[in-house]
């Protein structure tokens, strides 16, 4: 168990670099330079040269990409041109209101979208089967951005329930309660196209077990019907669900990039678009790097979590 | 029956989690505190130092926590006097001589005077200044031409020219001229920007970042104490969700409606303010090559052109038609006696028969988004089709902001015939010196990318920029306008009118012809 960790975490190493250079060069080679963004309608040849000069991107490609990645081994993330901060603080700081968000929208889709699964699938064609399969294909439809903006429409503008945006209230206001307000819209908009498929793959996952003999058996020697579907046939089909929950991590982290747009929450995505829009170089690459090491060590997690699971891959 | 008995209590779950938004829904109404004047901003502010930051967006908190030696008068963009409260001119224009104020403190409590206005303009200019390392200050430019600096005595401050500039005085009212405290500077270094100590009537007290930034009254200001007790400012991107804060009162006042959206904003609760700017929307058209080398076609372009259609339905009134190159927010400088070129299509397929360039095929440069571009992408369809009608087979090329520069600035030549351009300055001087002289061609380091040339109009505006009597640089200005006009190495679109929506608890509130946001004597209730 522990070699197979270690295997998987030194082929983490290769991919990281890898992605370091693919996006030091994206950086690199797209129109348009930070100098340029800086100084818009001043841009003169000029100003623009005397700019680079201070922010160290008038020298070669090779020796910024090798300074860069030095300091980045050293923790050191750089200053970001547009924010004129660490790097380093605003991801982390970027990183963690978009776990917030994430994590609530991925717990509630899981939650939902396997409770929903295992419904429909122990009452198959019953009216409980049939009001899910409709509101999931519903709420799969939907883009999610919309779905945010009619939420905001509805509950923030007419009913003035919550909050239209950010992370916590202006003035007063910044603790736990303050915090759920503003989080229910954004982590509901997020997490309905993901519970969706959660709830259709775990009703086929289910459905096919239901049908094995093990289940059969369970129930002939007088198993109560619960212990049956959650004990037994659940724990058999996750093993197909818990994959699909790594996708829809994933799905969900990239696609919190749409709702912290509609709902302003102060999250990584957002902050990527403003610093591609404003060639932030340092914030961008930093960025990019932090969220493609977390993907690669949740992957890793994932793998290890299936390997304790099916004695199958184990072997 | 366990088995259905199961299946209804999960359903029961599922359904409760559900509406788990509704129970968690306790009413609040999400007004905001009185006294507190909420803004909603464009974007996070970069830094709160004035002479590192380039956007609007950033002055219009900065404008609120410090003070230049000179500011616009209200509603104009007139220089008159702020920390300093007189200055004298040498004759030969390249001495200015500045009186201070006395007994101003900065928030930090540390005193203005003549050392500290000199470290401000060292610490952008002098690259061995110790602070330096501070920046970067990409608009020092703005000062390029201070030779010297020196503290006379701790009232008096003078600035050495190496040349006369006659912008210097509304180079000084923009926010790269207003004035830090040196202490803060010293405690802070590099983190100066997110601990910013200024002369203004708000001191900065909260920067939470993505969520706002905090300023309360500075109660012992020089031009009297600011109405509100505190302003937040708060960064929303997206201008749906701008518009929804608005309506639901989580804002008080908003900038940069978007147009489509002022019909919200009809009624009693709100209030629409608007006001004209130093800013132009303009067309650069290639007078190097292809059909625009000839005039006569260059004045097609702006006759064929609806630019009241542009203005009224593109822009829904957000805007209004240019008739030169000169904006009439600047008043002094503007020549009354211009009319736009109407919309006639007939004309414009007259001159462009006796040009002989009819049918002819052009490229257009068309941006997707960028500072003070409006609604490029709608408005260079709209400009397509009024060329077409008139017998050019136009095609659009669209590309990023940043990518859309890179094209555009290096110069049109076989690339492009005609590109979209917008520009917001502080000065008369600025946008002319910089993108119509036969100096300011590409190659020369100019952004004059459809190399236009007139030595008629080089003379004016070097001859403007050296006087120091605003008179004499105003007819140099109005002649300049008009030989332009004629000239047409441009198609004159729009003057954009910035826009705001207060809440009715907002009073006293008006925007600026600089598009600076002055909130010390807004009040709210």
């Amino acid at each position: 168990m522990g070699g197979y960790i270690l295997r998987r975490l030194i082929s983490a190493i290769p991919v990281l670099l890898g992605i370091t250079m693919i996006v030091f060069l994206i950086m690199a080679m797209i129109p348009g330079d930070p100098a340029t963004a800086i100084l818009g309608a001043y841009a003169t040849p000029e100003n623009v040269e005397r700019l680079n000069r201070y922010l160290g991107l008038d020298q070669p490609l090779l020796q910024q990409y090798l300074i860069w990645l030095g300091n980045l081994l050293q923790g050191d993330f750089g200053r970001s041109f547009a924010l004129n901060r660490p790097v380093l603080d605003e991801v982390l700081e970027r990183f963690s209101a978009t776990l917030i968000l994430a994590g609530t929208a991925f717990v509630l889709c899981s939650l939902l979208g396997i409770l929903a699964g295992v419904v429909s699938a122990a009452r198959q064609y019953g009216l409980a089967d049939k009001t899910i399969t409709f509101a999931v294909i519903v709420g799969i439809s939907v883009p999610s951005f919309f779905l945010g903006m009619m939420m905001i429409l509805f509950f923030a503008v007419q009913l003035r329930w919550l909050p239209v945006s950010g992370m916590y209230s202006i003035w007063g206001g910044g603790d736990l309660p303050d915090l759920i307000r503003h989080l229910t819209m954004p982590a509901l908009a997020l997490s309905v196209v993901a519970t969706g498929v959660i709830a259709r793959l775990t009703r086929g996952a289910m459905l096919e077990v239901l049908r094995q003999d093990f289940i059969r058996t369970a129930r002939a020697k007088g198993l109560h019907e619960r212990r049956v579907i959650w004990g037994h046939a659940l724990r058999a089909a996750m093993v197909s669900v818990i994959p699909v929950l790594g996708i829809q991590a994933g799905f969900v982290l990239s696609g919190a990039v749409y709702i912290e747009m509609v709902f302003q929450w102060p999250g990584i995505g957002r902050m990527l678009v403003d610093a591609i829009l404003k060639r932030d170089i340092l914030l961008v690459q930093g960025g990019v790097v932090f969220v493609a090491a977390c993907y690669v060590g949740f992957n890793i997690v994932v793998d290890v979590a299936q390997h304790l699971l099916d004695p199958r891959i184990r072997a | 029956m366990a088995h259905s008995r199961l299946t209804r209590r999960g359903f029961g779950i599922l359904t409760a989690t559900l509406l788990a938004s509704a129970t968690l829904a306790v009413p609040v109404t999400a007004q905001t505190p009185p006294e507190v004047l909420v803004i909603g901003q464009i974007a996070e502010p970069k830094s709160l130092d004035p002479h590192a930051v380039t956007a609007v967006n950033d002055f219009r908190i900065l404008m609120n926590v410090y003070d230049g030696l000179v500011r616009y008068a209200p509603g104009t963009l007139d220089v008159e006097p702020a920390l300093a409260t007189g200055w004298d001119i040498s004759d030969d224009g390249t001495v200015y001589t500045f009186t201070l104020r006395e007994g101003v403190s900065f928030h930090d409590g540390s005193a203005l005077d003549a050392e500290a206005v000199v470290f401000n303009f060292e610490r952008m200019l002098n690259e061995d200044h110790p602070f330096h390392a501070t920046g970067p200050f990409p608009l020092s430019f703005f000062f390029s031409a201070v030779q010297t600096v020196e503290a006379v005595d701790p009232g008096t401050v003078r600035f050495t020219l190496n040349e006369p500039y006659a912008p210097f005085l509304s180079n000084l009212a923009y926010p790269t001229g207003l004035i830090v405290s040196p202490a803060a500077v010293m405690a802070h270094g590099a983190e100066f920007g997110r601990n910013p100590s200024g002369t203004g009537p708000f001191r900065f007290a909260e920067w939470r970042a993505n969520e706002r930034v905090v300023v309360t009254r500075n109660d012992d200001y020089w031009d009297g104490r600011a109405a509100s007790e505190a302003v937040v400012f708060r960064p929303i991107t997206d201008a749906n969700t701008r518009v929804a804060e608005m309506l639901a009162g989580g804002i008080d006042l908003m900038v940069e409606v978007p147009p489509v959206a002022l019909s919200q904003f009809q009624g009693a609760n709100f209030q629409v303010v608007e006001q004209a700017g130093p800013h132009l929307w303009f067309l650069i058209l290639n007078a190097k090559e292809g059909p625009f080398a000839d005039r006569r076609v260059r004045q097609a372009a702006n006759y064929a052109i609806n630019k009241q259609a542009l203005v009224d339905d593109v822009l829904e009134g957000t805007a209004a038609v240019a008739a030169g190159p000169t904006p009439p927010a600047f008043a002094w400088a503007y020549n009354d006696a211009l009319e736009p070129y109407p919309y006639d299509p007939d004309r414009a397929r007259a001159l462009i028969a006796e040009a002989g360039a009819e049918g002819a095929d052009l490229t257009f440069y068309v941006t997707e988004g960028g500072s003070g571009m409006l609604d490029p992408i709608a408005m260079g369809t709209a400009i397509q089709a009024d060329l077409a009608t008139v017998g050019f087979n136009v095609k659009i090329e669209t590309y990023e902001w940043n990518t859309f520069l890179g094209k555009v600035n290096p110069g049109l030549e076989g690339k492009a015939d005609l590109a979209e351009m917008a520009w917001m300055t502080n000065d008369p001087d600025t946008l002319p010196f910089l993108a119509l002289r036969t100096d300011a061609w590409p190659d020369k380091g100019g952004f004059n990318s459809g190399y236009y040339s007139n030595p008629r109009v080089d003379d004016l505006l070097e001859a403007a920029r050296a006087s120091t009597d605003q008179d004499e640089r105003a007819a140099l200005y109005r002649e300049m306008q008009q030989i332009v006009q004629e000239d047409a190495p441009w198609v004159f679109v729009a003057n954009w009118k910035q826009n705001a929506v207060t809440s009715d608890r907002v009073t006293n509130f008006r925007l600026e012809p600089s598009f600076f946001l002055l909130l010390k004597d807004v009040e709210k209730n």
